[in-house]
């Protein structure tokens, strides 16, 4: 099962091997590892984000070994959803269902539409909604989008991408 | 000192920044080696010629030839009759059937005339046949000025990025948009106040279909399509959403969440649609401006961007069309 866990490590070195040992000991394989220096929290940690994949049994155990070497664990959990995408719809958005338009994304099993924001200016007056989708890869988010490009004909809404959904 | 002979067809907006940009630059240009001489300018009321160059101060004020022309030639028949060794065709554009540009480009390169041009019609209509025939007669068809007016594009592939193989072209190609767009999210205008507003400006035409509908960049695709991409496309190959349905509510809530909304051309793919585009991108500009970004295979991603319109504007990148082709056929021998 694919997890993902958020800690914070002291800025001293060794830190981010120490927070891997566990992963070693209860035989997680490592996806991705994300150590934001940059992005220090205001009480001087390192926020890192890994992925993995383990029995999820051996979640709990993962956690206390690192909280007994003093790592603090922020999260911990299961995140099938590592892509995501902005979409902005524009037209009659609330007037076609949008609970619909949303459990298109959402039915897939592979998507899901985490965040909705609607600006309704008037009755009569077209609807804007940006919508946050998230997904499991990237081939799913186009899928998502080819979706909501679908939808879009059906409704008459027009469908706003971003640009870096796609290389050129 | 090379003598090139200058035929000026079409007489608007472009056809006096022509005039007035070889008036000021006339001294560069020598030091260039070139003596620039407009010989004749013809537009629908006649033709104006005068083998020893015509002084662009002549021309200044006047709005038309009526009055003015020496000559009862027009078109491809003063193309014809006058001497020339270049003839810059600036006659408005018609995306349809491209005339009567195309038919003044394709009389010029068959009587072995170099072309320049801002008329986006006769190349988005005929670009690989116009292309076939300047081949054919030993002249060159150079057209920097039909895609984002002065922001170097086609000569910054052709020149700077030769050896790179271009994956992807995608950018603003129309400043009416792009000012629309930008009022709408600044002012929080609607959609037709902002059309008023760049009208009242002489940013938008009276009838802002070609723009705002998408056309005009559409045509700039096809053009870069066919001239970067070797593709075959037609205009009715491009995939055009304008921007006449986004509203300033949506531009604000784009803005919130840290994107702009933008009307972006893109090749290969040959879509023309409005796009979000990250505040931090640098396809975020305002304003009037143009903006191209061209993916590489060796060089990244490379982005230009300048003011894509306007007299003066669009006549530099005229000259400069008809210097570089001087210039490169001098290094040939």
């Amino acid at each position: 099962m694919r997890l993902s866990m958020d800690l914070e490590l002291q800025d001293i070195p060794g830190q981010l091997m120490q927070s891997l040992e566990p992963f070693k000991k209860y035989k997680g394989n490592i996806i991705s590892v994300v150590h934001h220096r940059d992005r220090k929290t205001p009480r001087g940690t390192v926020p890192v984000q890994i992925v993995f994949e383990i029995d999820p049994s051996n979640i709990e155990n993962i956690k206390r070994h690192l909280e007994e070497n003093g790592i603090v664990v922020v999260r911990a959990g299961e995140d099938r959803f590592i892509e995501e995408i902005s979409v902005l719809l524009i037209g009659h958005v609330l007037h076609s269902d949008l609970g619909d338009t949303i459990n298109r994304i959402d039915s897939t099993g592979f998507a899901e539409v985490e965040d909705l924001s609607l600006r309704m200016p008037g009755i009569e007056e077209p609807s804007s909604a940006y919508l946050r989708i998230r997904a499991t890869g990237k081939e799913e988010i186009g899928k998502s989008l080819s979706i909501l490009r679908h939808v879009g004909a059906e409704k008459d809404l027009l469908v706003i991408e971003p640009i870096e959904a796609e290389k050129i | 000192m090379k003598e090139v002979r200058i035929s000026l067809v079409g007489f608007g907006v472009v056809g006096h920044g022509v005039l007035e940009v070889v008036r000021r630059k006339w001294e560069a240009l020598r030091s260039l080696g070139l003596d620039m001489k407009v010989v004749s300018v013809s537009d629908i009321n006649g033709t104006l010629f005068d083998e020893t160059g015509i002084d662009p101060q002549r021309l200044h004020a006047a709005k038309t030839l009526e009055g003015i022309a020496n000559l009862d030639i027009i078109g491809k028949e003063a193309i014809q009759e006058v001497d020339s060794d270049l003839v810059v065709e600036v006659t408005p554009t018609n995306i349809v059937h491209g005339q009567p540009g195309l038919g003044h480009i394709e009389e010029a390169l068959s009587s072995g005339k170099h072309v320049v041009t801002s008329n986006k019609g006769p190349l988005v209509v005929a670009f690989n046949h116009l292309r076939g025939v300047a081949q054919e007669n030993g002249v060159m068809l150079k057209y920097e000025a039909t895609v984002g007016g002065t922001m170097p594009l086609i000569s910054l592939i052709e020149k700077n990025l030769v050896g790179n193989e271009i994956l992807g072209i995608r950018g603003i190609f129309n400043g009416t948009c792009n000012y629309i767009l930008t009022r709408m999210m600044e002012e929080k205008y609607t959609y037709s106040y902002a059309l008023t507003e760049a009208q009242d400006l002489g940013i938008a035409e009276a009838d802002p279909a070609y723009d705002v509908d998408g056309i005009d960049t559409a045509g700039k695709v096809v053009i870069l399509a066919n001239s970067i991409f070797g593709m075959s496309a037609r205009y009715e190959d491009v995939s055009v959403t304008g921007i006449r349905d986004i509203t300033p509510e949506a531009l604000n809530l784009a803005w919130e969440r840290g994107y702009h909304i933008k009307l972006i051309g893109e090749v290969p793919s040959l879509t023309v649609k409005p796009m979000l585009v990250p505040r931090r991108s640098p396809l975020a500009v305002g304003g009037t401006l143009n903006v191209a970004s061209i993916e590489t295979d060796l060089s990244g991603t490379i982005t230009v961007t300048g003011l894509g319109a306007g007299s003066i504007e669009t006549a530099s990148a005229i000259v400069s069309d008809i210097v570089s082709i001087y210039t490169s056929r001098q290094v040939d021998g």
